[in-house]
């Protein structure tokens, strides 16, 4: 009886997963467009394997390293990234940021490949530093006619969902063969770094 | 477990088919019971995140200090909301500025990730100041609509049941990735505090 009844609680949750993940937007609310701007937003650091690469790579290396470095990273990595945002948003330009992007997966993925453990502050401000390029990137690429807020909250969300997902993944370090693993996830980042940094050079 | 016999179904069949079709109206749509204008007033704050995730982020900071801190936040802020919207509804509409809006992002973002000890003076003020000033752009918003002032209840009302949710959400959580999440959502804030400068900025050059 009790199988039978989480088999079709399992079932219940399929089907209302599938109609929410498939279900289309809307537009049924006086301010339309707030939330394509959100989606939008959502969106951009998703599309783009070179983002998200980097960005498990950070979660990875934050599991890796441990406390503090494992919230420290994902609490600072935004902040650093809106920064990047505001100097696109305000015209600031930023030389080489395809170079950049492509260049944090490769020293991220790298890093987790050797499992580098520098001081955490020096860990941060690598971290940082790359952050920068990737807001740079985010923040010159708004849509027109969405929401501005809703678009930043967006990609923020999307990041830090990212460093989640790279988080998730180095749990398993705890385990012998799970700290392999890791280590094979940041050669697969930085081999997809050396890609990318090869296509902004071609 | 006990299950329905198949013998009752027939009996539950027509007890239900009973009930709908006896059922009186039920007066339930918002011309009739006159509810309008306090659903506005909820789904006006609840849509609008400007106002919504700066009172988000200071039920989370005031949960993440304590029972003693959401509490008085729960009790400050709403009242505070409510006073400012009055206010506002003596003043001609006017819209807030954007670099205000960021600087409470930013503020009330930036200290639920660090997670600043503050007192609960602190607290007070920080819940007073934002609800007259979040209260206010509301009260001006709305001074030209018909029945203001019930919607500016249904107002107060979201924003105390978010501040109680929101904090009560928090004041339990003991476990370490829990906390570290709620100070993740608070560089979240923060981010997008400092991004609403950049566009703010922006729109200003």
């Amino acid at each position: 009886m009790r199988r039978k009844h989480r088999r079709s609680l399992a079932r219940a949750w399929a089907v209302f997963l599938l109609a929410t993940l498939w279900s289309h937007t809307a537009f049924a609310h006086a301010q339309q467009g707030a939330a394509v701007g959100f989606f939008t937003g959502f969106w951009h650091p998703i599309s783009g394997l070179d983002h998200v690469l980097a960005m498990v790579a950070v979660g990875l290396w934050g599991a890796q390293l441990g406390p503090p470095a494992i919230w420290l990273l994902p609490v600072s990595f935004p902040m650093v990234m809106a920064l990047g945002g505001m100097m696109g948003l305000l015209g600031v330009r930023l030389p080489g940021i395809e170079y950049g992007i492509a260049g944090s997966a490769i020293l991220l993925g790298t890093a987790v490949m050797f499992e580098v453990r520098p001081p955490v502050a020096v860990a941060a401000a690598l971290v940082g530093f790359f952050a920068i390029f990737h807001g740079h990137a985010h923040g010159t690429e708004l849509p027109p006619n969405q929401s501005v807020l809703l678009y930043s909250m967006g990609f923020v969300i999307a990041t830090g969902c990212l460093h989640a997902v790279g988080i998730g993944i180095g749990t398993v370090h705890r385990w012998a063969w799970g700290q392999r693993l890791v280590r094979v996830a940041g050669t697969l980042v930085a081999v997809g770094g050396v890609f990318f940094m090869w296509k902004a050079f071609t | 477990m006990k299950t329905t016999r198949k013998s009752d179904r027939p009996i539950y069949a027509i007890v239900g088919l009973a009930v709908v079709l006896c059922s009186a109206p039920a007066k339930a749509h918002l011309n009739s019971t006159g509810m309008g204008p306090i659903y506005d007033g909820s789904m006006h704050f609840l849509m609008s995140p400007e106002d919504l995730v700066p009172v988000l982020a200071l039920a989370l900071l005031s949960g993440q200090r304590g029972a003693q801190y959401g509490r008085r936040t729960l009790f400050v802020l709403p009242p505070a909301w409510l006073l400012g919207s009055l206010l506002g509804l003596m003043v001609s509409a006017t819209s807030g500025s954007p670099i205000v809006s960021a600087i409470w992002f930013l503020l009330l973002g930036g200290l639920l990730a660090a997670d600043v000890k503050l007192s609960v003076h602190t607290t007070t003020v920080l819940a007073a100041a934002l609800g007259l000033y979040g209260g206010y752009l509301n009260g001006t918003g709305m001074g030209q609509a018909e029945n203001a002032t019930v919607s500016l209840l249904g107002l107060g009302v979201a924003v105390f049941v978010l501040v109680a949710l929101a904090a009560a959400l928090v004041v339990p959580l003991r476990a370490y990735w829990a906390r570290i999440a709620v100070r993740v959502a608070g560089s979240w804030i923060a981010a997008s505090g400092i991004l609403m400068f950049g566009w703010a900025a922006r729109a200003r050059l």
